[in-house]
């Protein structure tokens, strides 16, 4: 029977560890909505309760469906993230819902899914080759589309997301000066903020200088290491310029929080400060289920959503926030495990993806927690509340542990 | 190479996490800290301050009920603020002024509203309270006078202020503290512990139950009772008999250094400052800077003693072996000494010897010993030092360590005294001569003085006046069992005695006897000056009045100081015999002398000596809205003061 070897092929490690995240997850969501009014427990169960149906129809979905069909895919998501210009719900100054009923949807959170599937179909093609700067201009644009979108609702977390596309372009061929660039960058860019770029500037020109007449006579080249080093000063300046002019004040105020430069906890700084309290009141093995002062006394803001893990750190302690980190890390290397092995390049790139998306979700959300990242709202993968947010993932790693578990009837 | 990218990412950033978390949560506490002051709520359970008792067990003070009426902005539903306003007698005016108030301190915090209701002006108001949603009150415990004087001894309670509340982890702010008088000295023990309470709490300050089961609870101490020394029908006569002067009157117990009376005139009825009045009385008291009403002039007024001071260079002479009870000086109306400078003596027989010298106040005669006294050492460094110790014997020139917050030092001078004055040298005893008659350096404060007395009937020891004779539950503190030695030997204070007992019998006293007490006293009279206009002006002398009694089995030592009072016979020695007679007998049986200082009123005097503006201030303060029963005991009549 086919049903009996999906059952069979499909990968329950992965299933076990997004089951343990879900209800763990909502076991926080539990805790946090005590101190609220709103049943948030009660519709995330629903939401929890509506996955099963979800994921008995994507596993009975011919893994076929979605190679075949991946343009379709995003091109409907594509609509879906234009059409909320026209007929979106603005929440919080953001117009990233569409309001269905009592519900509310977030094509951002299903548009990942559509983008990974567009860009495995285009990979999957034998003749690209992504040394060919068309090529790459092509896969570029597959990811750059949706973050077009995305910006102007304007919701700044979902689209940081799809520079993790990048990696996984680069594991399928893209140069490698692509990775190191944004590495630069982001190394300046951080730098820049927490020096003054006149410093910054300097420092480069010693790197520079330094690179120069280490290496060997032959590979000298004063006209490449000048432009280089215009290119940095350029960049730096221009961060700098960004920074004070272009950014508005609330974005500012979210970086130099993070670099320690402004301390106002009952303002600006409320979020970070009182999420940090609350993690750091959790000690090795935290206050104990329903026993968080701070989660009982709803003094972090958006708890239940992007700032879960606090519930987890006071609650559970470094303990609880080992196992939860060791299970999202467990869970990614799982499923890079299970792409490499994917026979289909189409697959393996998606699965590629999805550990990608998923891992960028976590780093930024639990980095913001804890005060390392500047306040931007991604939510937590399976843990945070929101029925979009969990369907969206849970559709997003579906797809892929049905390619999985459809590997050994391809043969 | 390509595959590994992505996982290092992964183990690299899920490392990073790990790191910071662990920083976080073990390595860095300051965070736990801050998340118990986020969301836990404490709340307090005060105890009842303890009662306060005189000598005998008369009750003194005790606690009242009162109702502060609180607000929470937020919480305020449609109210008939015209019945409101009726019921808590304010006008409309104010109740918008008070909820604005209120308002911008947090809409949803609770704020005092009005504060200090006594039980009939809340009792109407509490049956209508649940009309009035967003209001509430709370129960507090303020002090209940059961007497209208003493209100120096006791002090007061007010509210923590911020410096304290850095200074001292246990207050909270709007904690009620003793301030000034035995409230402030004895504060922990009348205090008791307040009991604490956890509640969780949540971003809104509201409560949301009990923090872990009341596991950290604690529950209130009771404060405990205190006995004072204190005889409160003496200090209540000693403030009848200051009214309309101003000064100071210390009584104590010669054999145990227990304070039988610390009176200071003008002073007021305690019960003003409690309640809704309080702030509005303690700015009248405050600024009344003539007066002076909130100065205890028993405890702080340092002035030149005067001729009771000649006791102590009597003693000292005697002691150092420069005179003994036969040596006589002659005195033809003063002393004259070095380059026609004179010092000037009363009428009397001119040969004087220790006895005569003492009932005469005979200034010749207590130079010539001070004079001896000096050159008997080779420098006059050395000889003042000598004296000084004498003097500091008698715990004179220091804080005496009792056991009330305010005191002066006093000034008794030594060779380092003198150094600063004269740089160059060149001092000798007449230059210093002054001190022989307590005038000069030589500056005491009525208890001081009285302590003098004390010792002087002790003849040669004391203990350290206290104002605390039992603590419910405690010992009081044994530095108050301690023995204080002289520096004079015993059998030099016999004659002395009994030249003190002369002043009763032939000297400056002899109006003043009380018939079948022997008193032992001595008069004095200090000189004083003011700057009016611009200029030092002489005033009118503080009359001054040391005693003890009786001679042989003293059980009171007593110090008097009216200021401008004239001579120390006029004023204050009347009141020491008045106050013996009443201490040692229960009852008066001088009326004479009585209705005699009763009917004595120094305003007139005051007034001229102060300006007009003390005068104004004083006519213009209505009694009434001063508080209630006598107001300022300083300037009601005598009868209103009697009933209690």
């Amino acid at each position: 029977m086919k049903n009996q070897s999906i059952k069979k092929n499909l990968d329950w490690t992965c299933i076990l560890i997004y089951s343990a995240l879900v209800i763990m997850g909502w076991l926080n969501i539990y805790s946090s909505s005590l101190s609220s009014i709103e049943d948030t427990y009660q519709k995330q169960l629903l939401f929890i309760i509506l996955t099963i149906p979800l994921i008995f129809i994507l596993l009975t979905i011919d893994g076929k469906f979605y190679e075949k069909y991946a343009s379709i895919i995003f091109g409907v998501s594509l609509l879906s993230l234009a059409g909320l210009f026209l007929f979106g719900k603005t929440i919080a100054g953001q117009r990233c819902w569409y309001a269905i009923g009592g519900f509310t949807l977030q094509p951002s959170e299903f548009a990942k899914a559509a983008t990974s599937l567009a860009l495995a179909k285009f990979l999957s093609d034998s003749q690209i080759n992504l040394k060919e700067v068309n090529r790459q201009i092509q896969a570029l644009a597959i990811v750059f589309l949706p973050v077009l979108l995305i910006l102007p609702q304007p919701d700044p977390g979902s689209a940081l997301i799809y520079s993790i596309f990048i990696i996984v372009l680069y594991r399928e061929g893209l140069p490698s000066w692509y990775v190191w660039t944004g590495f630069v960058a982001i190394t300046l860019f951080v730098l820049t903020l927490v020096l003054q770029p006149q410093y910054v500037i300097l420092l480069s020109l010693l790197v520079i200088l330094i690179i120069h007449f280490k290496s060997r006579l032959g590979d000298r080249n004063i006209v490449l290491s000048s432009i280089l080093f215009a290119i940095i000063s350029g960049f730096v300046l221009s961060v700098s310029y960004v920074f004070q002019n272009v950014f508005k004040q609330h974005h500012r105020d979210r970086f130099n929080i993070l670099l320690g430069k402004t301390v106002d906890l009952k303002g600006i700084g409320y979020n970070t400060n009182q999420s940090e309290i609350a993690i750091g009141s959790g000690g090795w093995l935290g206050r104990g289920f329903l026993e968080g002062t701070q989660t009982k006394g709803g003094f972090v803001p958006e708890q239940h959503t992007d700032y879960i893990f606090t519930t987890v750190g006071e609650e559970w302690g470094f303990a609880g926030s080992l196992v939860v980190i060791a299970l999202f890390v467990s869970l990614f290397l799982r499923v890079i495990y299970l792409a490499e092995r994917q026979k289909t390049k189409f697959s393996r790139v998606y699965g590629y993806c999805v550990a990608g998306i998923l891992f960028t979700h976590f780093f930024v959300n639990i980095a913001m927690v804890v005060g390392v990242f500047p306040t931007i709202g991604v939510p937590l993968p399976f843990f945070s509340y929101g029925g979009s947010g969990l369907w969206g993932f849970t559709i997003l790693l579906f797809i892929f542990l049905k390619m999985d578990a459809n590997k050994v009837n391809e043969w | 190479m390509r595959k590994f990218l992505m996982p290092s990412l992964i183990i690299v950033g899920a490392l990073l996490l790990l790191i910071r978390i662990f920083y976080l949560q073990v390595i860095n506490d300051s965070f736990k800290l801050k998340s118990d002051n986020n969301a836990i709520k404490i709340k307090y359970d005060y105890p009842e301050r303890g009662y306060i008792f005189d000598r005998y067990g008369k009750l003194l003070v005790s606690n009242q009920a009162s109702y502060d009426i609180m607000v929470i902005p937020r919480e305020l539903k449609n109210i008939d603020t015209l019945e409101f306003c009726q019921l808590l007698n304010i006008t409309k005016e104010d109740f918008i002024e008070k909820l604005a108030k209120a308002k911008v301190y947090s809409p949803r915090l609770p704020s005092v509203f009005l504060p200090q209701l006594n039980k009939s002006e809340f009792a109407a108001f509490q049956e209508k309270l649940r009309k009035f949603e967003g209001f509430y009150f709370q129960k507090r415990s303020l002090r209940d006078y059961e007497v209208d004087f003493g209100a120096n001894v006791f002090g007061g309670i007010t509210q923590v202020n911020e410096q304290l509340i850095a200074k001292n982890p246990y207050y909270n702010s709007g904690d009620l503290i003793g301030t000034q008088g035995v409230e402030e000295s004895y504060e922990e023990i009348l205090r008791g512990i307040k009991g604490v309470k956890y509640f969780q709490k949540d971003k809104y300050n509201r409560e949301i139950g009990s923090y872990k089961d009341g596991k950290y609870d604690t529950i209130a101490v009771q404060g405990e009772d205190i006995n004072l020394t204190l005889d409160a029908e003496l200090q209540k006569y000693g403030q009848q008999l200051m009214i309309n002067k101003r000064g100071g009157i210390v009584a104590i117990e010669p054999k145990t250094g227990e304070i039988l009376a610390l009176v200071t005139a003008p002073s007021y009825d305690p019960s003003i400052l409690v309640g809704r009045q309080r702030s509005k009385n303690y700015t009248l008291l405050y600024y009344d800077s003539i007066a002076k009403p909130l100065y205890d002039r028993g405890l702080l007024a340092e002035y030149p003693p005067g001729s009771p001071f000649k006791i102590l260079t009597g003693l000292i002479g005697l002691q150092e072996g420069v005179v003994d009870e036969q040596t006589t000086f002659m005195c033809h109306h003063g002393f004259s000494y070095g380059r026609g400078r004179f010092m000037k003596c009363h009428s009397h027989l001119p040969s004087q010897q220790l006895n005569n010298g003492i009932y005469n106040s005979c200034n010749t005669y207590f130079a010539n010993v001070y004079m001896r006294t000096i050159n008997k050492y080779a420098k006059p460094s050395v000889a003042v030092d000598v004296w000084s110790n004498h003097v500091k014997s008698f715990g004179l020139g220091q804080f005496m360590g009792y056991d009330l917050p305010t005191g002066k030092r006093g000034n008794i001078p030594d060779s380092k005294t003198y150094k600063r004055i004269y740089p160059n040298g060149g001092w000798r005893s007449t230059t210093i001569i002054s001190n022989s008659i307590g005038q000069g350096e030589v500056l005491m404060t009525p208890i001081q003085l009285a302590n003098m007395m004390a010792t002087v009937a002790n003849e040669g020891y004391y203990y350290t006046p206290h104002i605390i004779k039992k603590i419910k539950g405690t010992a009081i503190d044994p530095k108050f069992k301690v023995k204080h030695q002289t520096t004079i030997d015993k059998k030099y204070f016999k004659p002395m005695i009994s030249g003190l007992f002369d002043v009763y019998n032939l000297g400056t006293a002899r109006a003043l006897r009380v018939e079948g007490i022997d008193i032992a006293g001595k008069t004095g009279t200090a000189e004083n000056f003011a700057k009016i206009g611009g200029k030092r002006v002489k005033l009118e002398d503080h009359s001054i009045f040391v005693a003890f009694a009786p001679k042989d089995n003293p059980k009171i030592a007593i110090a008097i100081l009216v200021e401008n009072g004239g001579y120390g016979a006029a004023i204050a020695g009347p009141i020491a015999s008045l106050m013996i007679e009443k201490y040692l007998r229960k009852k008066i049986t001088r009326t004479d002398l009585e209705t005699k200082i009763l009917n004595t009123s120094l305003k007139d005097r005051y007034a001229k000596l102060g300006g007009m503006k003390e005068a104004s201030a004083i006519e213009t303060t209505p009694k009434d809205s001063i508080g209630n029963k006598n107001g300022m005991t300083n300037f009601s009549p005598i009868d209103s003061i009697k009933q209690n």
